[in-house]
C-alpha cells in the first residue's frame, strides 16, 4: 500500500492503494465516483473511459501509481453546474437503452469533439472504436455527436447554450 | 378498436401471455381505499402507482424492472395519459419490490407492455375519475362538465380550472372507482401515447449518477469474488488459503459448498437454475483486491459430475441424429407423396447454430447484509440485486438460508442489460452464502470472465429440413427435423420447434420432427429464446425453396401466407397471416424490393413472427471478394400494434437488429471437454460502432393490443442478412456465425 495525490475533476485527493491498483477502481471503490464503469479490464470495451489531461483512457488497465495529469470522470465532464453539449444530445437523441456503457461512449465523445469540433462519420468511427454498446445505440450515439458538434465551440472548449453555429 | 378483445375481468386478474416459452403469472394488486395505501410525507397517494404533491408535481411509480428496454418511461406514459397529466410535470420512480401493492414486478418475454397496458389506463383513469370527483365537490358543479388535461380539472362550460396539486388533498378521500365506473380516452385524443418521449434515466444516465447494482455502497460492505470450478459442476476440496489471505486487501477467503436447494423455484422455468455451485469466495477491502487474489488461487476441484460437455462431439452427434432421423411432433397428412412425386423438385439442407452469451455490459453482481437475529429474533436479509425478476431473490433466500421471505427486504436496481440472464439468480445465492459466512454486508461483482463461464447460455443446435416443390413452383411440403438439447430429457429453454412456430398452426402441408441430446452446460433464456435461431434455419430455409422454385422471394413468401387469417382467432401468440402480409410488402415497398443493386452486392427479405409482433426486415449486404461484408441498410417493417413510445420503440428496434448483426457476425461459445472456451471480449467480440447499418423502421399502427418490443426485431435480422449475401454472391450460409464461415463483418 501506498499513497497517492490525484487530481479528480478539479480537486485534490490523497489515496491509499496497492501501486497496481487500476485507477478504475481506485475511483469507483476509494472515491465512490461510479459513474465510471468496470466492463472487461482488458481494455476491450470502453466502459471505464476517463481523461488524463484531456486524453481519453481506458482506466481500467492504468495502474494508480502511472496516472500523471488531471483526472476528469463523466462526473466532472460538465464542471461545474450545467451539462456538456453531449450530454444535453444524448438526451435529446434519448440514446441510452440499458446505459450502463453511456459513461464510457460521452467520455470518447467528449476527447473526440476537444480535438475535432466538427467530426466527420469516419472520426466517429476512429475515435469510438473502443467503446462497445451491447444495446445498439450506436446510431443515436453518432447522431448525437454531431448534434452537439453543431453547437460546440472548439476554441473555449466549453458550449455555447443551445445556440448553433 | 375492433380488433381489441379485452375481457373486463382481465383488469382485475390479468392471466400472463405466453411469450417465447416465458409463462407469466401474475395477481394484480386489489384496489385497495386511498387511505388503506396511506399517505406519504408532503403528497397524497391516490393508488400504488400515482402520487400528486399540492405544488403539482405528480410522481409515478415504476413497478416493472428496467433493463434497457425503456419500461420506465413506456408505462408511466400511459398513467400519465389516462390522468390528463402534462408529461413535464411528472416524475417517475422506482416503486419497491412488493408483490402485495404491485403484483409480478418482472420484465421478460416481452410481455409487460401487454400484460400491464391495461391496468396502467385503469390505473391512470382511477386517478383522473378522483381528481374530477373532488373537482366536482369543490366547484360545487356536476361531474360530466369537468374533463382533465394538462395537469388540471378544467369546466367546459365556464373555463374554471383547478391544478391536479390543488384537487390532490380532495381527491385521496373520494372513494377508489369500481372498474366498471371508469371511462378511456379516446386514442385520438392522446397528448402522450404515441409521441417521442425521452427515457426518465436520461439525465442520471448521461452525468453518471444513475445507480446500477455494481454501485451499491452499503455502510461496512466488503468487497468479494467467487470463483468457481471451470467445468459446470464440480466442487472446491482445498485451496492456497494461507497465501491468499496474507494478500493487500484480502481479508477473508473459504470455500463454499454447493447446494441444490437454491435452484428450487415456483416458476417453473427458473426450475434447478439458481442452484449455488461450490467455489472459492475471496472478501475485501475493494473490488480489485479481491479481483487480484482470484488470479492467483490455486484451487483442487472435484469434479466427479461435472461438465464433459464438448461442442465437436456435439456437431458430430447433431448430424449423426439428421441421418437417423427423429421422432414426429406434427405429421400431415400427404408429406411423404409430395417427396416420392417424380414430377416434385427436392431440396435438403443441414443448419448449425451455436452456443451464445448474454454479456450484459453490468456483469452479474449482488450486494447483500444478512442479519442474525438475536435472543431469539429471525435472521433478515437485504438484498440490491439487479435482476428481471428482482421478487424471485426472496424465494432464493427462503430455500438457501431459511429466512423467512417477509423478513427479506429487496431493492431491485437499474440493470446494465438483461437479455434474459438476469431471470436468474445464482449469482444472489453466492452473495448471500458469502455475507452470512462473513457475517456483514458484501458486495459481490464478477469478473468479465466469471460472467461468460457462468452463463445461462443462448442452446445451440441444428436443423435437417426438406422442401418438396411443384412443377408450378409452389410448396408442396416442407420437413423440419430440430436436433436440439435437453437436461434430464426435458429441453432446455429455447431449444426445440415451439406450438406456435409457422409449421405447426399455419401450414398443412408439414412434417416436424424434434430429437433431443442431453447436457451438462447450463441454459437460459436469451433475446427471443428459440426464434431466434428458429426464424434463422425457417427463414433462409424457404429462401432456398423460393429460389429451387425459380420465385420472387417476396412473391413466395405471401403465397404461402394465403389467406389473411387469425389462425387461432383471439390467441395473441399465434400468427395473423392478415398482418404478416402488411410488414412483408410494407418492408418490400419502403426497402424497393427487386431494385437493381451493384455486382457484389444484394437484398434479403424475411419475416418472422413470435412474441405475438409481426416483422419483416430487408437487408441490403456488400460483399468483396476476401467475404468482408457490410451490411449499408436494414429496412425493418413492424406490427406491434399502437406504438406507445415512438423513440422507445425505434431504439429497441434498432437495438435489436445491431444485437442480431453482433451476434451473427462472430459470437460463439464452445465447450471442450466441460470448459467454456471464450474468457472475455477479446475472444467473445462485440459489434462496434463502424459496423452500424442503417436502420429504417416503419411502424403499421394496427388496431390489435399494443405488445412488446425487446425482442421480437431480433430474430429475422440473421436470415435477411444471409438471404442477402446469398442474392450478392450465390452462397448459401447455413452455419453460425458467419466469422465460422470466413465471413468478416466491417
Amino acid at each position: 500500500m501506498a499513497k497517492f495525490k490525484l487530481n479528480v475533476n478539479g480537486s485534490d485527493v490523497e489515496v491509499e492503494a496497492s501501486p497496481d491498483m487500476p485507477l478504475l477502481w481506485v475511483l469507483r471503490d476509494k472515491l465512490k465516483l461510479t459513474g465510471t464503469k468496470y466492463g472487461c479490464g482488458i481494455a476491450q470495451c470502453g466502459a471505464c473511459t476517463v481523461h488524463v489531461d484531456g486524453v481519453a483512457l481506458r482506466s481500467c488497465v492504468l495502474p494508480v501509481s502511472a496516472v500523471s495529469g488531471a483526472v476528469t470522470t463523466i462526473e466532472g465532464l460538465a464542471g461545474d453546474g450545467g451539462l456538456h453539449p453531449l450530454q444535453s444530445a444524448w438526451m435529446e437523441h434519448d440514446v441510452p437503452q440499458c446505459g450502463y456503457c453511456q459513461s464510457g461512449q460521452i467520455m470518447s465523445a467528449a476527447a473526440l469533439l476537444a480535438s475535432k469540433p466538427r467530426p466527420t462519420d469516419e472520426d466517429i468511427d476512429q475515435a469510438m472504436a473502443g467503446n462497445y454498446c451491447r444495446c445498439g445505440t450506436y446510431i443515436r450515439i453518432r447522431a448525437a455527436i454531431h448534434s452537439a458538434a453543431s453547437f460546440y465551440n472548439a476554441d473555449a472548449g466549453t458550449m455555447q447554450g443551445g445556440a448553433s453555429e | 378498436m375492433s380488433n381489441r378483445k379485452i375481457n373486463r375481468r382481465a383488469f382485475l386478474k390479468a392471466s400472463a401471455l405466453a411469450g417465447g416459452g416465458l409463462m407469466l403469472e401474475l395477481s394484480l394488486p386489489r384496489f385497495a381505499s386511498a387511505e388503506e395505501l396511506g399517505t406519504l410525507v408532503g403528497s397524497k397517494e391516490l393508488n400504488a402507482y400515482i402520487q400528486i404533491a399540492s405544488d403539482g408535481q405528480i410522481t409515478i411509480y415504476s413497478a416493472t424492472p428496467e433493463m434497457g428496454q425503456g419500461i420506465k418511461t413506456t408505462l408511466p406514459m400511459v398513467i400519465a395519459e389516462e390522468m390528463g397529466a402534462r408529461w413535464e410535470d411528472v416524475k417517475v420512480l422506482n416503486a419497491p419490490i412488493d408483490a402485495k401493492k404491485f403484483g409480478l414486478q418482472g420484465a421478460g418475454g416481452s410481455t409487460s407492455v401487454p400484460r400491464l397496458f391495461d391496468t396502467m389506463r385503469q390505473m391512470g383513469a382511477s386517478a383522473r375519475f378522483m381528481l374530477i370527483g373532488a373537482a366536482a365537490e369543490t366547484m360545487e358543479v356536476d361531474r360530466g362538465r369537468l374533463e382533465a388535461r394538462d395537469s388540471k380539472v378544467v369546466d367546459a362550460d365556464t373555463g374554471q380550472s383547478l391544478t391536479f396539486g390543488q384537487l390532490a388533498a380532495a381527491a385521496v378521500r373520494q372513494p377508489v372507482p369500481e372498474p366498471e365506473m371508469l371511462s378511456y380516452k379516446d386514442p385520438k385524443s392522446y397528448t402522450i401515447i404515441g409521441k417521442a418521449i425521452s427515457g426518465v434515466d436520461n439525465l442520471v444516465i448521461a452525468t453518471g449518477r444513475s445507480e446500477f447494482g455494481i454501485d451499491i455502497d452499503v455502510p461496512g460492505m466488503k468487497y468479494a469474488s467467487y470463483t468457481r470450478c471451470p467445468r459446470h459442476g464440480g466442487r472446491a476440496v482445498s485451496f492456497n488459503e494461507a497465501e491468499i489471505k496474507r494478500l493487500p486487501g484480502v481479508t477473508d477467503a473459504f470455500i463454499v459448498d454447493p447446494d441444490p436447494r437454491s435452484g428450487k423455484a415456483s416458476m417453473a422455468f427458473l426450475s434447478g437454475l439458481a442452484a449455488l455451485q461450490g467455489g472459492v469466495a475471496i472478501v475485501g477491502d475493494d473490488t480489485w483486491s479481491v479481483f487480484d487474489a482470484k488470479s492467483k488461487l490455486k484451487v483442487k476441484w472435484d469434479e466427479s459430475g461435472a461438465s464433459t460437455d464438448d461442442w465437436q462431439e456435439m456437431v458430430e452427434e447433431g448430424k449423426r441424429i439428421a441421418r437417423a432421423g427423429g421422432g414426429d411432433v406434427k405429421k400431415d397428412a400427404d408429406i411423404d407423396a409430395a417427396f416420392t412425386d417424380k414430377q416434385n423438385k427436392v431440396h435438403e439442407a443441414f443448419y448449425q447454430f451455436p452456443y451464445v452469451a448474454h454479456v450484459c455490459m453490468e456483469p452479474m453482481n449482488c450486494t447483500v447484509d444478512f442479519r442474525p437475529g438475536k435472543n431469539g429474533a429471525p435472521d433478515t436479509l437485504e438484498v440490491w440485486v439487479p435482476s428481471q425478476f428482482p421478487g424471485q431473490v426472496r424465494e432464493v433466500a427462503a430455500n438457501l438460508l431459511g429466512v423467512d421471505p417477509a423478513n427479506v427486504t429487496v431493492h431491485g436496481t437499474r440493470m446494465g442489460g438483461g437479455f434474459g440472464r438476469r431471470a436468474v439468480h445464482d449469482f444472489a445465492a453466492e452473495a448471500m452464502s458469502i455475507s452470512k459466512r462473513a457475517g456483514m454486508p458484501v458486495k459481490l461483482t464478477w469478473t468479465r470472465p466469471d460472467d461468460i463461464h457462468n452463463d445461462f447460455f443462448r442452446v445451440g443446435g441444428f436443423e435437417n429440413l426438406r422442401g418438396a416443390i411443384t412443377p408450378e413452383g409452389k410448396l408442396a411440403a416442407l420437413d423440419q427435423h430440430y436436433i436440439g438439447f435437453s437436461k434430464a430429457g426435458k429441453p432446455v429453454i429455447g431449444s426445440g420447434i415451439a406450438g406456435n412456430e409457422f409449421t405447426m398452426t399455419a401450414m398443412s402441408n408439414a412434417r416436424v420432427r424434434q430429437s433431443m441430446m442431453d447436457i451438462v452446460t447450463p441454459c437460459g433464456a436469451w433475446r427471443a429464446p428459440g426464434s431466434n435461431t428458429n426464424a434463422f434455419v425457417e427463414q433462409s430455409f424457404l429462401h432456398e425453396l423460393a429460389e429451387l422454385a425459380g420465385r420472387d422471394h417476396v412473391e413466395f413468401l405471401l403465397e404461402l401466407m394465403g389467406e389473411r387469417r387469425w389462425v387461432v382467432d383471439g390467441n395473441v401468440n399465434v400468427i395473423n397471416t392478415g398482418r404478416a402480409i402488411d410488414v412483408i410488402k410494407l418492408a418490400a415497398q419502403k426497402a424497393g424490393w427487386g431494385k437493381r443493386m451493384p455486382k457484389g452486392s444484394g437484398q434479403g427479405l424475411a419475416f418472422y413472427f413470435c412474441h405475438a409482433a409481426h416483422i419483416a426486415e430487408i437487408a441490403e449486404v456488400s460483399v468483396d471478394a476476401d467475404k468482408k461484408f457490410r451490411v449499408n441498410r436494414i429496412t425493418v417493417a413492424v406490427d406491434v400494434g399502437p406504438i406507445i413510445n415512438l423513440s422507445g420503440a425505434i431504439n429497441q428496434v434498432q437495438g435489436a437488429v445491431i444485437d442480431g448483426l453482433s451476434t451473427m457476425a462472430g459470437q460463439q461459445i464452445t465447450m471442450s471437454g466441460g470448459v467454456i472456451q471464450q474468457d472475455n471480449f477479446d475472444d467473445y467480440k462485440v459489434m462496434r460502432i463502424a459496423a452500424a447499418p442503417e436502420i429504417d423502421v416503419h411502424f403499421i399502427q394496427s388496431d390489435y393490443a399494443p405488445t412488446g418490443l425487446g425482442e421480437p426485431a431480433l430474430p429475422p435480422l440473421a436470415p435477411a442478412v444471409t438471404n442477402a449475401i446469398y442474392a450478392a454472391t450465390g452462397q448459401r450460409i447455413r452455419s453460425m456465425p458467419l466469422s465460422g464461415e470466413g465471413y468478416v463483418l466491417t
